[in-house]
């Protein structure tokens, strides 16, 4: 009886594991909320703020997405078209806020809005 | 007593090793709380190994002046699990110079995304004695707990599991953070409690165009507050020690990251002032570095 309990306890563990890193893994696009998905970027069309976002991005980025954001062998490349076209700036926001951690994206709240804008502002200047 | 001539000798090469392997990797530029007791909710980025020094200096009333340090190694293994490996020590002047033991810690992030208030579950075993590097106060720490000389005090060696519940938010450039501590000794003692808050905001939130080492957004400064909450069998903020006090942290451009507190014993039973400070390194993707034999 005692067994049952525990596997059943496992079990649980499990499926709850799973189902928060299920939610993680897939297209991080499709949850994005849709008030995050519309957020503009403050800094839009600044070339300070780009010249900014490149430092961060060269402190806190480069050595998992590489140095010019080209991708490594591990971690996705951030000029893809994913990046650059089909996600909006809120969601590129969105997604540096909350991270993606099943995957091994860290949340970067840290960092703080100015300075996750910045970022995608570098970013999204990489397509031009 | 303080530390001989001698004796520093003795860990020179090591410390000359330590500063080979430093300068042989790229550090990343972290940016850490400036909070030496309280933990945030925010993780060691994974693949991440970050080494940290921390310090207090404090005296009691009527005992000796000591310096307890910390040196922790902590390792982002994902994105929400960091483990830390810490050594101890401490010098007391007019007594000895030890080594005061080991601890082990885990911190699991359950939500995997961002919240308003963000749990982490904390996990510790700790095999230390006459421990004075005040990670954290439980149950009725008090400034009498300094008094004895290390010979005694180490004989009591206390192996001890900790759980913390670190709450943590990020709103507006500020940091909120909140741990409730639980601690047991597993000789038959009862559970301890104590807590830990903490606020901090860098003094600019936009970062700079250009390179600079003394940017305000280089720079972040907050308060900490913590203390006791008695046992199991008298559970409150009475009869143990409490303290409060600004801390301020820098990001050097070298990867460095300096951190000091000045804090103040908040009644009789805590040691009227200490000061904290602590130097953090941060060596980015070390596994992948090994691997790529760099």
């Amino acid at each position: 009886m005692r067994r049952k309990r525990a596997f059943l306890l496992l079990w649980i563990v499990l499926t709850l594991a799973a189902l928060a890193f299920g939610v993680a893994d897939g297209s991080w696009l499709r949850h994005v909320p849709a008030k995050d998905h519309e957020r503009k970027n403050p800094y839009e069309g600044q070339a300070d703020a780009v010249a900014a976002g490149r430092l961060v991005y060269e402190d806190h980025c480069a050595k998992c997405h590489g140095k010019n954001a080209e991708g490594t062998t591990k971690r996705p490349s951030l000029r893809s078209a994913r990046v650059l076209q089909e996600a909006t700036e809120g969601d590129l926001h969105w997604l540096l806020m909350n991270g993606n951690m099943g995957r091994g994206m860290p949340s970067w709240s840290k960092l703080g809005d100015p300075q996750i804008w910045q970022v995608i502002s570098y970013v999204r200047s990489l397509s031009r | 007593m303080v530390p001989a001539q001698g004796q520093i000798g003795q860990w020179r090469p090591w410390l000359r090793l330590l500063f080979v392997l430093l300068a042989a990797f790229i550090s990343s530029h972290a940016q850490e709380r400036p909070y030496f007791v309280t933990y945030s909710h925010e993780m060691e980025e994974p693949g991440n190994l970050e080494i940290e020094m921390f310090s207090a200096i404090g005296k009691p009333p009527t005992g000796n002046r000591f310096l307890a340090s910390s040196t922790e190694f902590e390792y982002g293994a994902t994105a929400w699990w960091t483990t830390e490996f810490y050594l101890d020590g401490q010098a007391t002047w007019h007594d000895s110079t030890i080594f005061t033991g080991y601890r082990w810690e885990n911190r699991f992030r359950p939500l995997l995304r961002e919240h308003r208030i963000n749990p982490v579950i904390y996990v510790e075993f700790e095999n230390i004695s006459a421990d004075k590097a005040l990670r954290e106060v439980v149950g009725h720490d008090g400034r009498d707990d300094f008094l004895d000389t290390n010979a005694v005090a180490r004989t009591d060696k206390a192996r001890e599991i900790e759980l913390k519940l670190i709450m943590g938010s990020n709103f507006r450039g500020w940091n909120l953070s909140e741990n409730f501590i639980a601690e047991k000794n597993l000789k038959n003692q009862p559970w301890e409690f104590g807590y830990a808050v903490a606020a901090s905001r860098p003094l600019k939130l936009a970062a700079s165009s250009h390179k600079c080492a003394f940017c305000r957004e280089k720079f972040m400064a907050g308060v900490e507050m913590y203390g006791g909450l008695g046992d199991w069998n008298s559970f409150g903020t009475r009869l143990t020690s409490h303290y409060l006090g600004p801390a301020v942290n820098w990001s050097a451009p070298n990867g460095m990251t300096l951190s000091f507190s000045p804090q103040f014993g908040l009644n009789d039973y805590s040691i009227p002032r200490l000061y904290r400070f602590g130097i953090q390194y941060e060596i980015e993707q070390v596994v992948h570095r090994f691997r790529r034999g760099e």
